[in-house]
């Protein structure tokens, strides 16, 4: 019944766009002085600008444009000389004004690219993704269902609405027409929404965090038969909140149009809603009528015309590009590739970037980082960058490791405490009594303790048989509490032992 | 000059948010059909070559600096409420999703 | 008391003849005596007016220096939004609605001292030119009751009128504050857009609103004048520079060497008789005060009136949106599961007027996909036209002139069934709207074939809204010379009698 991905790429050629919408970590709202932090108590963040009482009026947030202007310079776009807000007219009870101020045909910046590359059959492969435009607009409010199915909108009795999110600045990126990715189109979309944020991040402009919503995902996606010139109807998906889903969405939407073609019935252009649980979509309402949004330019706001100056200015602070990072990251720290693609993959390099600035070796940050601190990170499935330890904790284990204060075995024991909340390194060191054991006089005693338990292995030590040490250091290890350098205890021992 | 009829009133009404009787709807189609034809004459000057103006005042760039003011108290920002609960604007249940 | 001035009443004050509190008193007792009659004001404030009055004696006793129209009373249009005071622009929808916030103007004139006694009645959200389209009922002219007090701010002026108050705020669109000030005797003056903040009037059209002072002479509506304007961070549309001299001007009334430029357009057919002698004899006034009259012409300004029933509409039908009954404001058929939508919409029935829901459709019409190129886009494209008529116009005269309206107060409910014959009304103030220019409407006698008043209007460029009062006071001097008494000293006496 159902058709498998191969079956659809074997047929038709999905052609992507994608529009991403940045939420801007300004400190004040687009239009208003009213504060952004997220999580707030219900509509203390609030005014008659935000709630669009009679006779309030918008003023511009300078930083907001700043932000969507080296949002643009970053995606190679151009910077118009004369930009102009609109307003979208449409009614919907969370979006105060009934209008939506945003930018319609004069957007800050247009036409720019970002270079994504994926892992392909033929290895590496590197698609140009063209950027149509960026634009600035602002945030709706947020509404809670109340009654019926829990939170859902269908079959709720009544809603109850928060404007905190009203009027916090987004960012809307809308790519051109995305054609021939091919069976790809699912990888080049998360890839592209990955840089996307990686950029955005190195710029500073967002929280980029898929998960509150600060960088949201439109996904659309239409199909067309293998060598076919005219576009096939593209649907949109929206509420793609995570990278993962990013993928799912639009392979989802691959099949869905690829079975409806193959039974001769029509895609319908409409609006989707992505189901995390299911990785499935499903139709918005479709609407009897179209939506008219009778867009004109937003009267009570002046154009903006940014000068050269102020452009150039902007240019100037711009960070170094996250794919020029990446590369001289990995040649600093001789990183193979593999690796280093597991760090991005992992979303590590930031962490392990900050913990080498403090010091530490790094391959043995990277170590730390991928390894023991990935493990426990999976077991209590969150970021790395949400645990209770930070690149200065990792730096100083590092540290007390190289100097020979703390073993391997004993620094995965401090990791686990500074997870677990236990407090900074030291903390856990003192609490947990854990330290290496470098007083040779207690050493040499759990070695005659080791010998006396087992006096044939320490006969055939004597006689030569070097490898049948380990069982003596073992027990040494053991009585000390795994606190001992068994590198010491391995030379105390031999000496001891006429070897 | 172009005519509008009743569904057309119709259809402006639903896109403002105007419950309609049959009767304003009819009255309103035989005043636009007025008034349009009065209006149209804009189009015998307006020609290509002339630029539109939006905005009286040629300002550009007119922008305030990122800074926090004070928000209204949440009872202030309510205060006009029809009905509201648990701090928050209560509303009739929402039927379709956002465009 | 309640006969003299602002000035007057300021000097008064100084003075320490009276106090404003029995000066607020008084007014508040002549509003109890005659607005059953005029209906100029939709809410009184008596407590609030009254604390605000003490408050400004106690100050002057206190020694603190004190704006110079500290303690007079002012009256309000309800179309700004005034703190905890119900403000309702005329409108049902808005009913019982108390915001959170003062408007820009209404912080300006509490930090001058000036007392607030209410909020008058208007055409809903400042659409009309009658104030009929009130939702509260119409306001009537104090100069006979049975006609118009012009509109859409016919509470302002037929409060000013009716000596229930010294001075007024307005708004003016496409001539609310001139309109009104011509059919009855007093002043009124729409300043340059920008140069008054709009933050906190309820917008009806965005680009052309404009909130200004309404007085009965002259150099008190330049007082006013100079206590509401100013740049504002709030309003990006307002203009970073300094208030233009009014007040100095109204005070020297000097238009010596002054070229005077008659819109050619502005006159002739469709205005009635008498308005149209009263305009000439003004100019003959001005010639002799020493100004020069020249004819100009503006050839667009006969498409102005079209383009600005496109404009205007359009922009209201997104700016009354807000109105929907989700957030402030009243809420109808909130039963038996109905949804936001049909909540909405039910309460948009209910709660706008006819005009209201005229411009609402007309508008969302102007503006829809396939239309908006040969009707908004059309209108944006008179207005270019329109602006350079007045640029090329200020090259020959300093300030253009023309009667404020074509007729005199017409009937209550003479026009309310025709939209384009009140249109017609808006014809000679619509361009100043248009092009962000100053305009003002002066007194300059009565009608003698009906004893009506008539409205001189001043239109000066951009941020030379000093030249209005340079003129305004000119004819107000010569015409005070001619009748030995203030146009207003000849109304028909108001009160008790129904
Ligand atoms: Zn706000």
């Amino acid at each position: 019944m159902s058709l498998t991905y191969e079956d659809v790429i074997a047929k038709y050629e999905p052609v992507l766009g994608l529009e991403v919408h940045v939420e801007l970590n300004t400190h004040s709202k687009m239009f208003c002085g009213c504060a952004t932090v997220f999580g707030a108590e219900p509509n203390t963040q609030t005014c008659p600008v935000c709630l669009g009482m009679p006779g309030a009026l918008p003023v511009v947030n300078e930083k907001a444009i700043e932000s969507s202007i080296l949002i643009g310079l970053a995606l190679h776009c151009s910077v118009t000389p004369f930009s102009r807000f609109s307003r979208k007219n449409y009614f919907y009870p969370d979006m105060p004004k009934n209008f939506q101020i945003s930018q319609y045909d004069e957007p800050i910046c247009v036409n720019g690219y970002v270079d994504v590359e994926i892992e392909t059959d033929e290895g590496p492969k590197q698609f140009r993704v063209e950027i149509e435009r960026v634009h600035m607009e602002e945030d709706t409010g947020k509404s809670l269902h109340v009654g019926g199915a829990t939170g859902r909108i269908h079959g709720a009795d009544y809603s109850l609405l928060d404007f905190n999110r009203a009027g916090i600045p987004l960012v809307e990126i809308v790519t051109k027409i995305v054609p021939g990715t091919g069976k790809y189109a699912p990888e080049v979309a998360k890839a592209y929404v990955a840089e996307l944020r990686d950029i955005l991040r190195s710029l500073g402009v967002s929280d980029v965090r898929m998960e509150q919503g600060s960088l949201r995902c439109d996904a659309n996606v239409s199909l067309r038969l293998i060598g076919a010139e005219t576009l096939g109807t593209r649907s949109e998906t929206k509420n793609v909140n995570s990278l993962r889903s990013v993928e799912r969405a639009v392979r989802g939407e691959m099949i869905r149009h690829a079975e409806l073609l193959n039974k001769g019935a029509r895609v319908v252009q409409e609006t989707r809603h992505f189901q995390e649980d299911t990785g499935l979509t499903r139709s918005g309402r479709s609407k009897e009528q179209a939506e008219d949004y009778r867009y004109f330019p937003e009267p009570d706001l002046v154009p903006v015309e940014p000068d050269a100056e102020w452009i150039e200015k902007l240019r100037a602070s711009l960070p170094e590009q996250p794919t020029l990072r990446r590369k001289r990251l990995q040649e600093e720290w001789s990183v193979p590739d593999k690796e280093m693609a597991a760090m991005i993959n992992a979303d590590a390099l930031d962490i392990v970037e900050a913990t080498v600035k403090l010091g530490a070796d790094p391959t043995r940050a990277r170590g730390w980082w991928l390894g023991e601190i990935s493990r426990l990170a999976n077991e209590k499935d969150v970021a790395i960058a949400d645990l209770a330890i930070s690149p200065a904790d990792v730096a100083e284990i590092v540290s007390l490791v190289s100097k020979g204060e703390l073993t391997d075995q004993l620094a995965r024991q401090v990791v686990e405490g500074a997870i677990s909340g236990e407090g900074k390194p030291a903390q856990v060191m003192e609490s947990r009594g854990l330290k290496v054991v470098s007083d040779e006089s207690s050493l040499m005693a759990a070695i005659e303790n080791a010998i006396a338990a087992q006096p044939e292995t320490a006969e055939k030590v004597r006689n030569g048989h070097i490898p049948a040490a380990g069982a003596l250091i073992g027990a040494v290890m053991k009585e000390t509490k795994g606190q001992a350098d068994a590198a010491r205890v391995r030379e105390l021992l031999l000496a001891h032992l006429g070897q | 000059m172009s005519t509008l009829s009743r569904a057309d009133v119709a259809n402006l009404a639903r896109l403002a948010r105007i419950e309609m009787t049959d009767q304003e709807l009819e009255d309103l189609s035989t005043e636009m059909d007025v008034i349009l034809t009065a209006v149209a004459r804009v189009q015998e000057v307006a020609t290509s070559d002339v630029k539109p103006t939006s905005h009286p005042l040629p300002l550009r760039n007119v922008v305030r600096a990122d800074v926090v003011t004070p928000s209204l108290t949440p009872e202030a920002a309510l205060s006009g409420a029809p009905a509201n609960e648990e701090q928050r604007f209560r509303v009739p249940q929402i039927l379709g999703e956002e465009a | 008391m309640i006969r003299l001035s602002a000035h007057e009443m300021a000097s008064a004050l100084e003075a320490g003849e009276t106090t404003s509190e029995k000066l607020t008193q008084e007014h508040l007792d002549r509003i109890s005596s005659v607005d059953a009659d005029v209906h100029a004001f939709l809410y009184v404030d008596t407590e609030g007016a009254l604390a605000q009055a003490r408050g400004v004696d106690a100050a002057r006793k206190n020694g603190e220096k004190v704006g110079p129209l500290a303690g007079v009373p002012l009256a309000l249009k309800d179309v700004m939004v005034q703190k905890g005071v119900p403000t309702t622009a005329g409108s049902k929808i808005l009913e019982g609605w108390r915001p959170p916030y003062d408007a820009t103007v209404v912080k300006k004139l509490k930090d001058a001292g000036i007392v607030i006694l209410g909020k008058t009645n208007m055409d809903e959200f400042a659409m009309g030119s009658s104030t009929e389209n009130s939702a509260y009922g119409p306001t009537h002219n104090p100069w006979d009751l049975s006609r118009i007090p012009g509109g859409s701010g016919g509470g302002s002026s037929a409060s000013l009128a009716a000596f229930e108050a010294p001075l007024a705020i307005g708004t003016d669109t496409g001539g609310s504050i001139r309109q009104p000030a011509a059919v009855t005797g007093t002043v009124g003056v729409k300043p340059t857009y920008g140069g008054v903040s709009r933050y906190g009037l309820i917008a009806f059209s965005s680009s052309l609103d404009q909130a200004g002072p309404c007085a009965r002479t002259v150099l008190d509506a330049a007082l006013l004048h100079e206590v509401i304007a100013g740049h504002d961070t709030h309003d990006a549309t307002s203009i970073d520079a300094p208030v233009p001299q009014v007040v100095k001007a109204a005070r020297d009334g000097n238009v010596k060497g002054m070229k005077i430029g008659v819109v050619k357009e502005l006159n002739g057919d469709g205005y009635q008789a008498g308005v149209r002698s009263r305009f000439e004899e003004s100019l003959e006034l001005l010639a002799k005060a020493g100004a020069e009259i020249v004819e100009v012409s503006c050839p667009n300004f006969e498409y102005a009136l079209a383009a600005y029933y496109l404009i205007a509409p359009s922009e209201c039908s997104s700016n009354l949106a807000r109105f929907d009954a989700m957030r402030y404001g009243i809420r109808v058929g909130d039963e038996n599961g109905a949804s936001a939508e049909s909540v909405m919409n039910l309460t948009r029935e209910v709660g706008f007027g006819r005009e209201v829901k005229r411009r609402i459709i007309l508008g969302t019409y102007a503006l829809s996909s396939g239309y908006y190129d040969a009707y908004y886009g059309s209108a944006q494209k008179v207005r270019t036209l329109i602006m350079n008529d007045f640029t090329k116009a200020f090259e020959t005269a300093d300030v253009l002139v023309s009667p404020t309206c074509p007729t005199t107060a017409f009937k209550i409910g003479e026009k309310a069934n025709d939209p384009l014959a009140m249109y017609l009304n808006d014809i000679a103030t619509i361009p100043v709207n248009m092009a962000g220019i100053g305009g003002m409407s002066v007194p300059c006698g009565l009608a003698p074939e009906d004893g009506l008043p008539v409205g001189f209007q001043i239109m000066a460029p951009a941020m030379q809204d000093q030249r209005m009062y340079s003129v305004g006071a000119a004819l107000e001097a010569s015409l005070l010379t001619e009748w030995g008494a203030p146009l207003l000293s000849r109304i028909p006496a108001l009160g008790g009698a129904k």
